[in-house]
């Protein structure tokens, strides 16, 4: 697992790959929804417990690539892919597989807050509930601990059981997040997680980002070069489906080593 | 005052806001004039009319059997259309509800204004209310007692005495219900049964012990029915040969057996408190009585119970067929042009005609279903059929038909209004995809399906055409629910208020008399779809409090 990101475009620096092992990989994946091509031949390496950002204009596959780590797109009729995908040690598309256990070891967190039309409780422990556990003490311990994670408890501790929806849109977020890391999985996806969101309510969701890399690998989809500067460890620049530069956040901004790079980052298009 | 048009033209389109508001102007007119028209003349069956005495002028052929004068409550005047040459104005005519039908053979009167001298409403004049033959109008005179005794309707305990003597028989008849209805109903079902054990026994000899033992028990039992049938002979008995005697408005006299009497009141020497209780504990009694005189007297309260209960098991019917079928087509279905083709079938079902689904509930339900249950399970009662003719479950299973594209009509487009974020959010989660539906979706889209149901709700308690072959009866000697054994009976026939208008309006012998009644017993109707509908609609706002969303 000592893999580097040696693996991605040639561009990429040896000497700038990223010091931890990768936990998410890519091989020469290439992904379709029905005739049109989302992606071509990509070759990432995602390092574990670091923020990795996926930018890149609209279109470009960022989100496409996102919901493949945890294969949301399955959910779409028509798609198919070619290449691998390789969560920890396994493919996710091996058979022996199940999507269900692999969306438990991967949390996602989505561009609009989908809070359950259930009580704060009930939204947190969602994932344990459906895996079965009933455990009362668990359960217990398990919003609590999420809700600190999500920098949420002591906000909503006295009305737990009230509705999910009575929430903020930023606390709704959170809530989200809570619930996504409530199941402790390995790797946490977040789309585009403050787009709706003001900013008193994005600086608590970047703070935790901070926080949560301790113990998750984070890949958050933004539309925000700040937002990307601000929290992510590694940043991916994609354009038109492909890969075009995946580098440490601070080369990608300071010294980038494509020309469309620059280019994006700095306004000129996109 | 500047280069803009004066605001009086409008801004364009503005004609079409004033058309949109006129049709629904229109049509809230339309609904609330009905409305208005049914509780005016549903409410007024249960006010005290005043009792007109009415005089003729000397000579005058138009009292009944050419006396001088009648009694009667005004119903309507009215132009009379037939008789006269062309051209000659229209002379009123005034119709009168006489009552006393035994008397005069019909209740109600026609007569040309012109004919009337004078008249008033006179005192002490009495609506004796009887369990046959309708209501007497006259003067009470005196009661007969049974010892030959005669009470002057002068003497001071009259009332008190009259009133006694009436509550008296009440209770005695209420007895007498109780006797031959619930205990020698509940032995003859007691009877029945063994019957139907015996016989089987018959069919495969077995344990002539066991015969023996039956054949002790019937006896047993019919012991205890001549027990109980010589009690209600007793208490027939007991029935008091009293008379009120009542000087009627043509001058005779007649006499009215106490023991007919449901109640009597003086409406002319009543004040507005006084006739506003009478008003009130008349609806009441409708309410809570069972009908007489074929229906055209006395309460609904079996149509009533029938209604309610028929619904609530249409209900109870539709909503999972519905929901099931709906999230089967939304969810799970394919969506090609199999599932178009399903979904415009289902949107087409809801303009079949009703009759069809009764015909088709007669065919399937009662005949196939209904006739298999009963050779497999009640060959022993046999050819009188249980569940092979129409009932109360027939009727509800036939009206759930009926009903169910309205549910899944409106449990669809619910679904579909669930989000997409929440969905994803849910398997996101690791929740399998039934999980989420059952855990997320559903809760979200409870509120829109119980719009459905309201609809259904709507639809079925009103629906009479299919019921009219699949189990509604004029009248139900017994309630679907009651103390017997299984308690639920779903294979009895039930009353429906549906079809006690119709029937009241369209097959009763006295159509005047019974007209009242189709008003009373429409508000009725329509109070119970409302009150059916506010409960559904209780339950559908508190769950929407429960999920904080506003969305259906």
């Amino acid at each position: 697992m000592q893999q580097t990101a040696t693996k991605t475009l040639e561009v990429l620096a040896p000497s700038e790959a990223p010091e931890n092992p990768a936990y998410i990989r890519f091989l020469r994946y290439h992904f379709w929804y029905g005739a049109a091509q989302a992606l071509h031949g990509i070759d990432l390496d995602i390092p574990e417990k670091r923020v990795t950002a996926l930018i890149g204009p609209s279109g470009c596959g960022k989100s496409t690539l996102l919901r493949n780590i945890n294969r949301m797109n399955d959910l779409i009729d028509g798609v198919r892919h070619t290449g691998d995908l390789i969560l920890g040690a396994h493919s996710v598309y091996d058979p022996s597989v199940e999507v269900i256990g692999l969306r438990k070891r991967v949390g996602m967190v989505f561009q609009k807050s989908n809070p359950f039309p259930k009580s704060i409780y009930e939204n947190v422990i969602f994932a344990l509930r459906m895996a079965g556990r009933t455990d009362r003490r668990l359960l217990d311990e398990t919003v609590e601990k999420s809700l600190r994670d999500a920098a949420l408890w002591d906000e909503v501790k006295d009305r737990l059981h009230e509705s999910a929806l009575g929430l903020s849109g930023g606390q709704q977020q959170r809530l989200c997040i809570a619930r996504a890391v409530a199941n402790r999985p390995e790797v946490l996806l977040m789309d585009e997680p403050c787009s709706a969101l003001d900013p008193i309510a994005t600086g608590k969701v970047e703070e935790l980002m901070h926080e949560l890399k301790k113990n998750y690998t984070i890949v958050i989809v933004t539309h925000n070069m700040q937002q990307a500067a601000r929290v992510s460890d590694f940043t991916a620049f994609f354009y038109l489906g492909r890969l075009v530069e995946f580098n440490p956040t601070a080369t990608i901004f300071l010294n980038p080593s494509q020309k469309r790079t620059e280019d994006y980052i700095s306004g000129r298009f996109g | 005052m500047s280069e803009h048009p004066p605001p009086s033209t409008g801004s364009p389109g503005e004609a079409w806001v004033w058309f949109a508001g006129l049709g629904l102007v229109t049509g809230l007119a339309m609904v609330l004039g009905l409305l208005a028209v049914i509780t005016w003349n549903g409410l007024g069956v249960f006010w005290p009319k005043d009792i007109l005495k009415v005089d003729f002028k000397e000579g005058s052929a138009a009292g009944i059997g050419g006396a001088p004068a009648l009694l009667g409550e005004l119903i309507k005047t009215q132009e009379r259309k037939m008789g006269q040459a062309p051209g000659q104005p229209l002379p009123m005519e005034w119709q009168v509800f006489t009552g006393n039908k035994d008397r005069y053979g019909q209740m109600f009167k026609y007569f040309d204004a012109a004919e009337i001298a004078s008249h008033s409403k006179p005192a002490g004049v009495a609506r004796v209310e009887r369990l046959e033959y309708g209501p007497a109008l006259g003067f009470p005179r005196s009661l007969n007692q049974d010892d030959g005794g005669v009470l002057p309707a002068t003497d001071a305990t009259f009332e008190k005495k009259l009133r006694e003597a009436i509550s008296g028989q009440r209770a005695l008849r209420r007895d007498l219900r109780r006797v031959e209805k619930n205990e020698i109903g509940a032995v003859n079902a007691r009877i029945e049964s063994l019957r139907l054990k015996a016989k089987r026994l018959e069919r495969n000899p077995g344990d002539p012990a066991k015969r023996a033992e039956i054949q002790r028990k019937i006896d047993a039992a019919q012991t205890e029915y001549e027990a109980l049938s010589a009690r209600a002979r007793e208490i027939r008995g007991r029935k008091s040969g009293a008379r009120l005697v009542l000087a009627l408005g043509t001058g005779e006299e007649s006499e009215v057996p106490v023991g007919q009497i449901v109640d009597t009141w003086r409406p002319n020497d009543m004040n507005a408190a006084q006739k506003t209780g009478h008003f009130l504990a008349a609806i009441g009694s409708y309410i809570v009585d069972e009908p007489r005189e074929a229906n055209t007297e006395g309460g609904v309260f079996p149509a009533i119970f029938g209604t309610f209960v028929m619904t609530l098991l249409m209900s109870l019917a539709v909503m999972p067929f519905g929901v099931v079928a709906a999230i089967y087509l939304r969810e799970y279905a394919h969506q090609g042009s199999f599932v178009r083709g399903v979904r415009i079938a289902v949107n087409n079902l809801a303009g079949v005609p009703s009759i069809v689904y009764g015909v088709f509930g007669l065919g399937f339900f009662v005949y196939v279903i209904g006739g298999s249950l009963d050779r497999l399970f009640f060959a022993d009662r046999l050819p009188s059929p249980t569940f092979g003719t129409g009932g109360l479950l027939w009727a509800a299973l036939t009206l759930a038909l009926m009903t169910v594209p309205v549910v899944i009509v409106s449990t669809e487009e619910a679904l579909a209004a669930v989000s997409r974020g929440v969905r994803e959010g849910a398997l996101a989660c690791g929740a399998s995809k039934w999980q989420t539906i059952r855990s997320v979706v559903l809760p979200a889209a409870a509120p829109g399906m119980l719009t459905g149901l309201i609809l259904a709700m709507a639809r079925g308690a009103g629906e009479v055409a299919p019921l009219m072959i699949v189990g509604v009866v004029k009248l139900a000697p017994e309630l679907p629910i009651d103390g017997l054994f299984p308690f639920i009976h779903l294979e009895r026939k039930f009353m429906h208020l549906g079809f006690h208008i119709y029937d009241l309006g369209f097959q009763s012998p006295d159509s005047e008399a019974a007209k009242p009644m189709v008003f009373a017993t429409t508000l009725l109707l329509i109070a119970l779809v409302v009150a059916l509908n506010a409960g559904a609609i209780l339950l559908r706002n508190r769950l929407r409090k429960k999920l904080a969303t506003g969305a259906f």
